[in-house]
């Protein structure tokens, strides 16, 4: 689950995958389905039209910089799922925040890139520069989405489903133990009630966190055991910024750990590579 | 080469997009205006402001209540609302008084008679309607005035978190306690009431908005799930009342009957004839959700927030105030909500209606943003009223929730308990304790001064507005009959504070007094139209506007320099319609409706 990825799809078995979902739409059709959920039954969007406007400035962007830097017309998945998660996740009366947030989402993918590969979950960075710059404009989503059930168990069952065909059930099981763990600690520590703890992973924003950041294949490093060690330290150092009562903990914290993670991973990589080649 | 270039050029075009928002910042920055001295203020705004409450003999500080012991951990925010102010000219003598609601056990509310001379006294006690905050009786958080017998007196509704209250004005020199007569509920956990004849029978029918559920006594609770069960979504507030004015002295409770059957925690409503119709339309502010708008069809009521566009996205309303900001003889509606940098940006709302929509099929646009009204930080108050007499409506709103320590600060808790899921949210023992911790505390006010021309600037700090209590309610009113309007603010565990307002002589006025005779004698749905100089500007006489209070009677227009009146024309809750060819300026007209 990406919203950076481009995958192909597993041409195989051609007379099945007739009747199989490619599965580099299974993410954008899973996360449209999580917001038209959240809107048809809580009216979550600020609005169609800041939504909107979040995704088409991702998909133009990706449009337009694919065009330069690859001469081709790339997949588009992964700039809709960038810009309908900041049209999600991004809260603003201003219409200006979510198309920088999802340009700058796009871009930092073309920019800020180590060894050919780019370092930022995308929409993490867009969302993450915006809250820290013009916190006066912007905030992230942090509210539920109305109170009944059976729509969030649905999307987490469905996700986890999704996830797991996916292979990277891991990441989000070892994300969602470590915050669980963590927060007995903080509760421990702080003395506030374990469910005051609990209760930011039972909000929406979570759902979008665990299933499509902290999975995106692009900004996570290879191995399965790191990719869990690392998620791990995600959720240690979300710990470490609640406590110095910082709100956006778990976005910050996959902003610093994701591509300090990466640029670790990329720089025992090519010092391998210098060594097999000595 | 050219993919080099090209990777330049894309690395500085991403620097400028990272430095827009520090850009933007730096442009927007300052649009408020800085302190200043009062002769500067009057000859660049019209207008400035001076705190005279001492000075007005009005010594009045607002007691917040002490709840169930399982709420001390959040006291301060639990126990946050019931300074509230309303305007009222009890004897008939011309002059506007002050009811102040207090909200300690066993405090007195204070009844602050106009003496004409600059002061007030407080004559609650002696009129009996000051002991009214007894343990076992909840405690007081807003009143509202309105003639309910028809009799020449404004007579008073209390309401509470506990036993609503009516009270009888017996010819300005006593109040008799009606409650039972008027068949009113036993306990009602309310923060808002509107007077309004919602039949246009002649007699003012009451709304009454539940916040906290009417079954909870917040002073013995049987649990702890007693909070909101969700930031935006909560449908589990009190009950909302329409108590029919039967004529006799009695009220019948009609509101499933009429249609209105919510359960959203409302905070603030407001009526208003917003289609045109005659008919007085209902608008509710809603804490922890949407806004709700009733269109009132004569008898029945019909909830059209979707439709209208008001009743979409979710906020944290608090205050619902109606005004035509932009002459155009239109109502727009604004509804406060909460701001605070870097953690919630709901941003307040000022609902217009849209170019070439009316009737029924009226549609409104949030232009809060726009117009320069958005972030008002944790608002609560608001009103509109020509403050320098320019003939364009301004805003003033006052703010912040919880001032406590100033170093301390408890959103991050906060924001963390908002996001739970209903089971956590809605337990106040699982939220964590203040401890001294201060919530959108010490806010700067906002004066916002309506430019004419679609934007509005704040003048507050310029002005004189300098407090930083954790304002309430606020309240316009001319006290000393000069032509202006003048600032109550109630405080939250604050003082009560008069700001007496200085406005530049060259800007006229006109003001209307209206008394109803086939409509309701207090003329409340009453509405004037002024037309003047190409111009015109429409006002309605309110049972209740903004959070927990109520403005003065008497509509007050400003109309500018050297202002040529054409005519005046008075739509009155009957549907008659007088006029008034050129009336002259500086004058207070009182109108009797015609027979």
């Amino acid at each position: 689950m990406s919203d950076s990825t481009i995958q192909s799809a597993s041409l195989d078995v051609p007379v099945r995958s007739r009747f199989r979902l490619d599965n580099r739409y299974i993410a954008p059709l899973f996360i449209t389905f999580i917001l038209l959920v959240g809107h048809l039954f809580y009216g979550i969007l600020e609005s169609y039209e800041r939504t909107a406007l979040a995704i088409v400035a991702a998909i133009v962007t990706e449009l337009v910089l694919g065009r330069i830097f690859y001469s081709k017309w790339l997949n588009l998945s992964s700039a809709y799922i960038s810009g309908i998660s900041v049209g999600i996740l991004l809260r603003s009366p201003a219409f200006w925040p979510y198309a920088l947030a999802s340009v700058l989402s796009i871009m930092s993918k073309y920019v800020l890139r180590v060894k050919g590969r780019h370092l930022w979950n995308p929409s993490n960075f867009g969302i993450c520069v915006l809250l820290f710059l013009a916190p006066e404009t912007v905030a992230s989503l942090s509210v539920q989405w109305g109170n009944f059930k059976w729509p969030l168990i649905v999307i987490w069952v469905l996700g986890t489903i999704i996830i797991y065909r996916a292979k990277r059930i891991h990441i989000s099981a070892t994300y969602v133990a470590s915050f669980f763990a963590f927060a007995f600690l903080r509760s421990w520590i702080t003395g506030d009630p374990v469910q005051a703890e609990f209760a930011p992973i039972t909000g929406p924003m979570y759902q979008l966190f665990v299933f499509f950041m902290i999975t995106d294949p692009k900004t996570t490093v290879k191995s399965k055991k790191w990719q869990c060690i690392v998620v791990f330290f995600v959720a240690f150092v979300e710990m470490l910024l609640r406590l110095n009562q910082v709100v956006h903990a778990p976005l910050y914290a996959l902003f610093l750990v994701g591509p300090t993670a990466m640029l670790i991973e990329i720089f025992l990589e090519s010092r391998r590579k210098v060594a097999v080649a000595t | 080469m050219r993919g080099k270039t090209a990777r330049i050029i894309l690395l500085i075009i991403f620097v400028a997009l990272i430095a827009t928002p520090l850009v933007l910042k730096r442009l927007s920055r300052n649009r408020a205006t800085a302190k200043t001295d009062p002769s500067s203020s009057l000859s660049r705004y019209g207008f400035y402001l001076q705190e005279v409450s001492q000075t007005a003999n009005v010594n009045f500080k607002h007691e917040a209540p002490t709840l169930d012991h399982r709420l001390d951990h959040i006291m301060p925010q639990v126990a946050s609302m019931g300074a509230a102010v309303s305007v009222v000219d009890f004897n008939r003598d011309g002059w506007s008084d002050l009811y102040v609601t207090n909200s300690g056990e066993g405090s007195k509310n204070a009844l602050f008679k106009n003496n004409h001379d600059g002061s007030f006294t407080d004559v609650a006690a002696d009129l009996g309607i000051a002991d009214v905050n007894q343990p076992g009786t909840g405690v007081s958080m807003g009143s509202v005035w309105g003639d309910y017998d028809n009799d020449g007196y404004e007579d008073l509704f209390l309401y509470k978190w506990g036993r609503p209250e009516l009270y009888h004005n017996d010819a300005g020199q006593e109040f008799s306690r009606v409650t039972e007569k008027a068949g009113l509920p036993a306990w009602v956990n309310a923060n808002t009431a509107v007077w309004f004849d919602y039949d246009r029978d002649g007699r003012l029918d009451l709304f009454l908005g539940g916040y906290y559920a009417e079954d909870i006594d917040l002073w013995h609770l049987k649990n702890t799930k007693m909070m909101p069960e969700s930031f935006e979504y909560a449908k589990n507030g009190g009950r909302k009342y329409l108590f029919h004015n039967l004529g006799d002295g009695a009220f019948e409770e009609i509101s499933q009957k009429a249609g209105i059957d919510t359960r959203r925690w409302a905070l603030a409503a407001t009526v208003a004839d917003l289609r045109g119709t005659g008919n007085q339309d209902l608008f509710i502010a809603n804490d922890y959700g949407i806004s709700e708008l009733y269109f009132n069809d004569g008898k029945q009521f019909r909830e059209v927030g979707k439709d209208t566009g008001v009743g979409f996205s979710p906020k944290s309303g608090m205050s619902a105030s109606v005004g035509d900001i932009l002459n155009q003889g239109r109502y727009s509606i604004y509804v406060s909500n909460i701001s605070e940098e870097g953690v919630l940006i709901q941003g307040n709302n000022l609902w217009v209606p849209s170019e070439g929509s009316g009737g029924d099929a009226i549609k409104y646009e949030n232009l809060a943003r726009a117009m320069d009204v958005e972030i008002g930080g944790w608002s609560f108050g608001a009103q509109f009223g020509d403050l320098n007499n320019d003939g364009t409506l301004d805003l003033y709103l006052v703010n912040g929730y919880v001032s406590a320590d100033r170093n301390l600060n408890y959103w991050y808790d906060f924001s963390k308990i908002a996001g739970g899921n209903s089971t956590i949210i809605s337990d106040a023992a699982h939220w964590p304790a203040m401890d001294g911790r201060s919530l959108s505390g010490y806010q700067q006010k906002k004066v916002w001064l309506n430019d004419g021309a679609g934007k509005f600037v704040d003048v507050a700090q310029a002005v004189g507005a300098s407090d930083v209590f954790d304002g309430r309610a606020v309240a316009l009113v001319d006290l000393w009959n000069r032509g202006v309007l003048d600032v109550v603010v109630a405080n939250q565990r604050g003082p009560l504070l008069i700001y007496k307002n200085n406005v530049a002589q060259e800007n006229k006025w006109i003001d209307f007094e209206l008394e109803g005779a086939s409509s309701n004698r207090s003329a409340i749905g009453a509405e004037v139209k002024v037309f003047w100089g190409g111009r015109e500007q429409v006002q309605h006489v309110s049972g209740g506007s903004g959070f927990c209070s109520q403005n003065q009677r008497r509509l007050h227009f400003g109309l500018g320099k050297n202002p040529q009146i054409d005519r005046a024309e008075i739509r009155w809750p009957s549907g008659k319609i007088d006029k008034i060819d050129k009336p002259t300026v500086d004058q207070v007209y009182k109108v009797k409706e015609s027979a």
